[in-house]
């Protein structure tokens, strides 16, 4: 199956526009505009142009030939920490600031939960010579300040949001009531594929590189499809990215990691598919974490990018139809994968993409005794340089530094 | 008695509506009855009453504020009907976002209003094409549901809302967020006239009721001049907070404020 949105901007029931009035012609010219520009050659060739030489891109599929000995799989890696900025953020930062540019929008806002997809849209504002500020939660620019401090060498402001529960959550209706005010000359540039249509359609088609790549990739290296493929899932978009091309192979299984933060009984985590219920929160109709009236509960986990009580429509959908699975990873569990990454393969994962490591070596152990060559592949979405800090502190003496 | 036959009423006595906001449950909900009956003193015609969500993006500081207190002093749905339904003395209608309704059930909320003689409901994050549900269930009780008109709305949008709209039309005044403005935004008139020719070119003459920004005194006399109405809700919600941190009679100062604004509503 192919999902594909409707008129309406729906994947079944979820997705639409449920935005302020004042945006819904923004959003109107935005969806008329990606679908011009997507098609339009130049447009193409400018921005498969700055993904190969300036982003990196194809970034490597790699075999991890240490993790997967020990676990008794063929466990293969998409190395998005490899994208400039250390994260798949840039693959859809170049791709709307190029959009953005060529709707004559010179002003770039964006919000930011771990500091990543602030960076990358700093990033790709300052390539294109484009003016960038980012909205982000007092609470995180105080666990982030490494890429707060990035943001604002690479020319972008950096407004704190001081407001609900300071995170990511909060960024986002910050950033919302900035376009609100700012619309005719803002473009507001989302880090996921969350938000009101067009916004899940358009970041999962500039994220839709992870999985092309990786298709051919692993055709070349092993003749065949992979067996499963695992990515962590904050809002969705490294998800959807790579999964999207093998959504009509069906002998593909397509796994999602949610953050479970300190277990999903606890009520503090991410997991809002696993865990969630339906409702509307920042323009679209989704799974989320709530109480019964309806108000937005926090989320909780200690990767900040997965931290965000709702996920992308299509993924809510694609879950619910039971095409993608959806499992989750407390911090322990996730924690404890970061460091086997990082020993056995000298690849240090960003605590996002961890989650999706220890699923996989679940998975390994799982199907070791049932099948020979069982193969993975994970979206390694970013590299862990980000979260050293937070690791050491978690981690103090129990890290078997030498 | 329907939103629309208050601004008859007015009409003929040659008034407009002045429309008051303030948040329920802020600071407390026993305070919301008597703020709101300060109001209703001081002379508005609706009160406005807000359902507070945790992320309401289309208000600015001043009423996220309040929604963030009124939530922690423990404001819920059931506990806001109470509270409406106890307010007499003027039409009510109903602020919140659509997630609320939603997790109540569409019928329920609707009822729940009708009950706490709520007349309408306005939901800023419900655009026109995603309203049919909450339409349909609106058209089988007393309770309208009113429909936002921004500047930016384009001339194809605006005849899809004026087709749904009942009650009033809250005509939203500036790009922006909800919050006191010092000055009322330049393009009021044009943006009126706009929606106007439309009202008149389908034959749908819904009220108009322009609100965000508007603060004194001299913004409603402006407003009242072009429209039938005008909201007005940070500016009391500041009064409040300024209460919250004196010793000032605030219950009073809402009522002589509501009544300056009113004033300026009639003879227009
Ligand atoms: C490295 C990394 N992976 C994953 C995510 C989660 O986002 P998404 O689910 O949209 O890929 C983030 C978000 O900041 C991130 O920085």
């Amino acid at each position: 199956m192919l999902s594909k949105p409707d008129e309406q901007g729906k994947y079944g029931i979820y997705g639409g526009k449920f935005a302020p009035e004042v945006l819904m012609s923004a959003l109107e010219e935005l969806e008329e505009a990606f679908n011009s520009f997507s098609h339009d050659k130049s447009f193409k060739e400018e921005l498969e142009l700055l993904l190969r030489t300036y982003a990196g891109r194809p970034t490597s599929l790699y075999f991890a030939k240490n993790l997967s000995e020990a676990f008794g799989a063929r466990i293969y890696l998409k190395r998005e920490d490899l994208v400039h900025g250390g994260a798949h953020k840039l693959n859809n930062t170049l791709g709307q600031c190029l959009l953005a540019k060529h709707m004559g929008k010179r002003r770039i806002i964006a919000e930011t939960g771990a500091g990543q997809h602030g960076v990358a849209t700093a990033m790709a504002a300052a390539v294109l010579e484009l003016e960038c500020e980012v909205y982000m939660g007092t609470e995180d620019v105080e666990r982030q300040k490494l890429n707060v401090f990035r943001m604002k060498l690479l020319g972008a402001r950096v407004n704190p949001v001081d407001s609900g529960s300071k995170t990511l959550k909060d960024a986002i209706n910050e950033s919302m009531r900035d376009w609100v005010t700012n619309v005719e000359n803002t473009y507001y540039l989302i880090g996921s594929v969350v938000g009101p249509h067009p916004y899940p359609l358009m970041v999962r088609e500039f994220q839709r590189v992870i999985g092309k790549e990786t298709k051919e990739q692993i055709l070349n290296a092993e003749g065949r499809l992979p067996d499963t493929i695992i990515a962590c899932v904050g809002g969705g978009s490294n998800a959807m990215g790579i999964f999207y091309d093998f959504l009509e192979d069906d002998e593909v299984e397509l796994i999602g990691v949610e953050a479970a933060g300190k277990g999903l009984e606890s009520g503090e985590h991410g997991a809002s598919i696993c865990a969630g219920t339906k409702g509307v929160l920042h323009g679209m109709y989704s799974k989320l974490l709530q109480d019964r009236h309806g108000q937005i509960k926090q989320s909780y986990s200690f990767a900040p990018g997965l931290d965000y009580p709702g996920v992308g429509p299509e993924l809510a959908y694609l879950a619910e139809s039971g095409r993608v699975k959806m499992v989750s990873a407390t911090d322990e569990e996730t924690l404890s994968a970061f460091e086997i990454l990082s020993m056995s393969e000298g690849i240090i994962p960003a605590l996002e993409s961890a989650h999706a490591i220890h699923y996989a070596i679940e998975e390994a152990k799982r199907k070791a005794k049932e099948r020979r060559n069982h193969l993975i592949v994970v979206n390694l979405s970013g590299r862990g340089d980000k979260d050293i800090f937070l690791v050491e502190k978690v981690l103090g003496d129990k890290c078997n530094v030498h | 008695m329907r939103i629309e036959e208050k601004f008859k009423e007015l009409k003929e006595r040659k008034e407009k509506a002045l429309i008051g906001f303030v948040t329920a449950g802020y600071p407390s909900a026993e305070d919301t009855k008597e703020i709101a009956n300060a109001l209703i003193k001081g002379g508005i015609d609706i009160l406005e009453l807000g359902l507070p969500f945790s992320d309401p993006i289309a208000d600015g500081v001043t009423i996220q504020r309040a929604s963030e207190s009124s939530l922690r002093a423990g404001m819920n749905p059931d506990l806001y009907f109470e509270v409406a339904a106890r307010i007499k003395g003027a039409e009510k209608v109903c602020l919140t976002y659509y997630n609320l309704v939603l997790q109540r059930g569409l019928e329920e909320f609707v009822k729940d209003c009708e009950s706490a003689g709520i007349k309408g409901l306005i939901v800023p994050d419900l655009p026109v094409e995603e309203s049919k549900p909450l339409l349909k269930i609106c058209e089988g009780y007393e309770t309208d549901l009113i429909f936002l008109v921004a500047p930016t709305t384009t001339e194809p949008r605006m005849a899809k809302i004026l087709d749904a709209a009942s009650g009033f039309i809250y005509v939203v005044s500036l790009l922006g967020v909800t919050g006191a403005r010092e000055k009322l935004s330049d393009s009021i008139r044009p943006h009126i006239r706009r929606i106007k020719e439309m009202e008149l070119s389908m034959d749908r003459p819904v009220p108009l009721a322009v609100g965000f920004g508007i603060s004194k005194p001299e913004h409603v006399r402006a407003v009242c001049e072009v429209a039938d109405g005008a909201i007005v809700g940070s500016a009391f919600i500041k009064i409040i907070e300024e209460g919250l941190r004196s010793e000032d009679d605030m219950l009073r100062k809402i009522e002589e404020f509501a009544r300056s604004l009113k004033k300026e509503t009639k003879g227009a």
